[in-house]
């Protein structure tokens, strides 16, 4: 490390909507606070896991337009997640391998080409003060560090620096000779894999079969909270529900028919019939899913 | 007791009345307590139902769940937390109307009763308080509020509800409070848990 120099980095682009995120606030949802946490979690280990860190370290979470920093230290930097042109001072660097990061030297993601969310990671992580044990930023409930802004200077963590926190649940965690970032860009829907939910008997008709004969485009008002479906609306008892618990991936049916499918910052609790459940290897794919794009769903099978 | 999967690691375990979710929650959690089902990430009671998510093995834990007998707990269980109170919310009126009594008596009615916190959601430490089952149950707003002030004091359904930040809400608001509901640098951060007793302290000026 050259010496003197100052363990942060400056963010010269803030992006659309850049977060840190880590692996989020499992354990309070009885008390109202929503899981949150990076939405790709194996793309959030990967970033983690190339330069070194700990993989529930706080890191960078962008949207579709990237971000821009730049180094005030020599550090170890990953980009992993959608796919995106990666440059170091407007020299083309590689996502998914380190990067190595020289003091002075500006960092840019692009518009991603593919995905919605690239994961940046830097060697010792984000130092950023926990809430209920995570960095991570929730946008239901504004818990957690803002999003990011032109100028903010956000420290640096290090390496040896453990805080006793326990890890997080690792998923499947790819080898770091599959670090292929999340690429959309082939023909045809993204094929969710579901699971009965727990109210799929308020489906009339068809019921679950509607849903893996139909096909869904997300739409833009989608956020960290949910994606919101809109196709054929599914046929669903008229009525009303009391409030239960929500679980990641819960695709609720609304009175009209449309579907709800909940990410990281959902609400602890909801009023409308869960009718399926993604399972959560498709979680990330749902975390990548650009607006207008769309989502056909298969039911799992013993396979799966 | 009926088992709803809710996808691969959820079990929505649904009851028939509050006071056996209560009875249930209190169980499962005494059981955590001594080491059973060390896989479990949250336990989210709510008005009929528990979501217990984090299961590995949902066959064997439901029978385990069944073979409990979950007797309805004595209200004892809770802390007793005073919640002062000023009954000076724009929906009294409509709240009088639905429970068919001046709206001056609105204040003396709530304050009354026994409320106890079944769940939270909705937002951090966003209390669902029940107390007015029993015949002062409330309809909400036909259209929710866009902004409530932070401690605002609602009624919807057998709930009492208090805001805990300024948020949209579509709750009869008959009051307000100055409590802090949500505090994360405090310790508990919420001021209502699950199982706690409420008593509300009239001090409408």
């Amino acid at each position: 490390m050259t010496g003197g120099s100052e363990q942060v980095i400056r963010v010269r682009r803030a992006g659309a909507l850049t977060t840190v995120q880590d692996c989020g606030r499992p354990g309070y949802a009885h008390l109202g606070v929503p899981r949150s946490g990076a939405l790709d979690a194996p793309a959030h280990h990967l970033a983690n896991r190339l330069v070194g860190n700990p993989p529930d370290t706080p890191v960078l979470e962008t949207t579709l337009t990237g971000v821009a920093v730049s180094a005030e230290c020599d550090v170890i930097a990953a980009v992993t997640g959608a796919l995106a042109p990666v440059r170091i001072d407007g020299e083309h660097a590689r996502m998914g391998a380190p990067i190595r990061l020289r003091r002075g030297q500006l960092l840019e993601i692009r518009s991603a080409t593919s995905g919605v969310r690239s994961y940046l990671a830097f060697s010792g992580g984000l130092a950023v003060p926990r809430v209920l044990g995570s960095a991570s930023a929730d946008l239901l409930s504004g818990m957690g560090p803002a999003r990011l802004a032109n100028g903010d200077v956000l420290q640096l963590g290090r390496l040896d620096g453990t805080d006793g926190r326990d890890g997080c649940a690792l998923g499947q965690l790819p080898a770091c000779g599959e670090a292929a970032p999340a690429d959309d860009s082939g023909q045809g829907p993204r094929q969710l894999v579901i699971h009965p939910g727990p109210r799929f008997d308020w489906l009339v008709g068809r019921g679950l079969a509607a849903l893996e004969e139909g096909q869904w485009t997300v739409s833009p008002d989608s956020n960290r909270v949910a994606l919101r479906l809109a196709g054929q609306p599914v046929r669903r008892r008229r009525g009303e529900l009391a409030s239960e618990g929500l679980v990641s991936g819960a695709i609720q049916a609304l009175p009209d028919g449309h579907l709800v499918l909940f990410l990281a910052d959902h609400p602890t609790t909801g009023g409308y019939p869960v009718i399926a459940v993604v399972d959560p290897a498709s979680l990330p794919a749902c975390a990548q899913a650009r607006p207008g794009s769309k989502i056909s769903f298969r039911l799992a099978s013993s396979r799966d | 007791m009926r088992f709803r999967p809710a996808g691969p690691g959820a079990l929505l375990v649904e009851v028939d009345s509050l006071a056996q979710v209560r009875a249930l929650h209190a169980r499962i959690e005494r059981e955590r307590a001594s080491g059973w089902a060390p896989g479990l990430v949250d336990v989210i009671p709510a008005a009929r139902t528990v979501l217990l998510d984090g299961v590995a093995d949902r066959t064997a834990l439901a029978a385990d769940l069944r073979s409990w007998s979950i007797e309805p707990s004595p209200p004892a269980a809770g802390q007793v937390v005073e919640i002062a109170c000023r009954y000076d919310g724009p929906d009294l009126r409509d709240v009088a109307r639905q429970w068919g009594v001046p709206p001056e008596r609105v204040a003396d009615i709530h304050s009354r009763l026994s409320h106890e916190v079944a769940f939270c959601g909705f937002a951090p430490g966003f209390p669902y308080i029940a107390g007015l089952g029993g015949g002062h149950e409330v309809t909400r707003r036909d259209r929710p509020r866009p902004a409530l002030p932070a401690g605002s004091v609602g009624l919807g359904d057998e709930y009492t509800g208090i805001y805990p930040r300024n948020s949209p809400g579509g709750w009869q608001i008959i009051g307000h409070t100055d409590a802090v509901m949500w505090d994360p640098g405090r310790e508990p951060a919420a001021l209502l848990r699950p199982g706690d007793r409420v008593r509300f302290v009239n001090v409408t000026p």
